[in-house]
């Protein structure tokens, strides 16, 4: 008895009252009505949302640059970091003519996150040394099956015309830092001169 | 003998050692890390200065110290010589120099370079370089190079060692590459694109301290850590036939030679250095092609070991033994046995 609250629960004969069972249950109804007058825990999802913080994780998005090219090169970085093991990748050489589409001579073919795996711990966007990866605010949606669960590239990568903003979650060092094209990281293929 | 003092660890080493060889002889932290020297290629060592020491007393008869720091792959020892590797601040600021100069032209393109995880500049920089560059200028860049079928030349990552020069003089017939133009233009190439085939060129891959030189064969397939090292060997008539397959689940990603604690090519069973011919490296990834030895041992301070459990013990199993202290006298065996308290290292019965 660590808490002195264990209650000794004694097997005696039931009264004439108990043995009916009908003030037990009224009394049971009568809690379940009282219910009916007290503000409601829950909400109405999806038509209505909860306030979520900004630097909320959820689904993660594969983000393009300014020029519309693929920013991860598939290093890797992101599933040695993984703690659930959830995230896979394949990786491709860029062709020529495909450097609108890929930022690096290297590209991720497959690059799949099985969400059933994912404990959105936000790991992988702390690795990616390309700011590729990055978990959002979106709720990652439910599905039937297990294999609905393994997103592939086409649910990760972000539309070229609808960029998802997740400037939030990027600190205003971070933002700064960006800005300095004397970085190399910072170039885009543009900016590269090839000698 | 000479008697040689590194960081206040004293030695005696034959005739002619070079400082950096005594250290080696010693291990542990004091060996200095050297990108150029190798030590099973002759005329190596000498151009990237990574190595360099203080030397505190020039030797027993001229207890003078040398006014800079020398390059401890080309300095001999000399009786009596004191010299401060990890024990000198001076030593440890200039060596961060010179990392600073090796990476002013290098890309850190590391995400996609396939020498990552097994890369000596890596290494260097993480542990002997500041996190920071100062250089604000354009680094050079060169476009890839094609020198054959099996070996990937990127420019841009050489650091200018010369040790695949040297590999291709003492172990090929007839080297078709080397460093052409001079100064900060200088770059290894073939001249006018010839091609690289011959029976050992493939150790260029091998030796390349960083991802200059790497396995077509091999490229992009994986990142380093996601392989598993075996030791293998076989029958071959031009080399030793002892080599490291790289497996990824059941398939051979690729083949290289085997590595010592230095980073350089180990020597093989008969004593010799166990550089591997073409054969070996690019035509023989099947499993069948190879007698197994077993895991590969790797560095646990490598990102490589990164999940290989091999030096995994068993937890004392608290469940077993407690059960077994249990008033009914039930012995309780779980699996093969390896979870019983009994068989546990260091238990005593």
């Amino acid at each position: 008895m660590l808490t002195n609250r264990a209650k000794v629960v004694v097997k005696k004969e039931l009264s004439w009252s108990e043995r009916i069972y009908l003030p037990a249950i009224l009394q049971g109804m009568l809690i379940t009505f009282s219910h009916l007058f007290k503000r409601t825990p829950t909400i109405k999802y999806p038509e209505q949302k909860r306030e979520f913080s900004p630097v909320y994780r959820g689904q993660h998005v594969l983000k393009r640059d300014e020029s519309g090219a693929e920013r991860c090169t598939a290093c890797g970085l992101c599933a040695v970091s993984c703690p659930a093991e959830a995230i896979t990748m394949d990786a491709a050489e860029r062709k020529k003519g495909e450097e609108h589409l890929y930022r690096e001579e290297k590209y991720a073919r497959i690059y799949e996150i099985n969400m059933l795996r994912c404990i959105f711990c936000g790991l992988c966007e702390e690795a990616c040394p390309k700011e590729a990866i990055f978990l959002t605010d979106r709720i990652v949606p439910s599905s039937f099956t297990r294999g609905e669960e393994i997103f592939g590239k086409d649910k990760l990568v972000e539309p070229v015309d609808a960029p998802i903003d997740v400037s939030a979650r990027q600190t205003n060092d971070v933002l700064e830092f960006k800005k300095n094209k004397k970085f190399y990281h910072n170039l885009t293929f543009n900016d590269r001169q090839i000698r | 003998m000479p008697k040689v003092t590194i960081d206040d660890i004293t030695i005696d080493v034959p005739e002619g050692t070079t400082i950096l060889q005594a250290a080696r002889m010693i291990g542990g932290e004091v060996v200095p890390p050297a990108m150029c020297y190798y030590s099973k290629l002759k005329t190596s060592g000498g151009y990237c200065r990574t190595c360099i020491v203080k030397v505190e007393q020039g030797s027993a008869k001229d207890p003078r110290p040398i006014p800079k720091p020398v390059a401890s792959c080309r300095t001999n020892v000399m009786d009596g010589m004191v010299v401060r590797n990890i024990t000198s601040p001076e030593v440890l600021e200039a060596r961060a120099g010179v990392v600073e100069f090796l990476l002013i032209n290098h890309p850190l393109d590391c995400p996609i370079c396939d020498q990552a995880g097994e890369c000596d500049l890596q290494d260097l920089s993480y542990g002997h370089g500041d996190e920071f560059s100062r250089y604000e200028f354009k680094r050079r860049e060169f476009e890839k190079i094609d020198i054959g079928s099996k070996v990937q030349l990127h420019m841009t990552r050489c650091i200018l060692c010369y040790r695949c020069v040297k590999v291709a003089d003492q172990l090929t017939d007839g080297r078709v590459h080397g460093v052409i133009n001079r100064g900060d233009v200088s770059e290894i190439s073939t001249y006018i694109e010839n091609v690289i085939e011959n029976d050992f060129s493939g150790n260029v891959i091998d030796v390349c301290p960083v991802g200059a030189l790497t396995d077509k064969t091999f490229r992009f397939k994986s990142r380093v850590w996601y392989t598993k090292p075996v030791d293998a060997h076989r029958d071959c008539k031009h080399c030793c036939g002892e080599v490291r397959l790289w497996y990824k689940g059941d398939e051979v990603l690729r083949v290289t030679t085997r590595r010592d604690q230095f980073g350089e090519v180990k020597d093989t069973t008969t004593g010799k250095p166990g550089w591997i011919c073409n054969e070996c490296r690019f035509d023989k990834k099947e499993t069948k092609d190879w007698i197994i030895e077993g895991l590969a041992h790797i560095n646990p301070h490598s990102v490589i070991s990164a999940n290989h459990y091999e030096s995994l013990k068993a937890l004392k199993a608290t469940v077993s033994r407690q059960l077994k202290a249990a008033p009914h006298g039930t012995k309780v065996t779980l699996g093969n046995g390896a979870l019983d308290p009994n068989n546990q290292p260091g238990t005593q019965k």
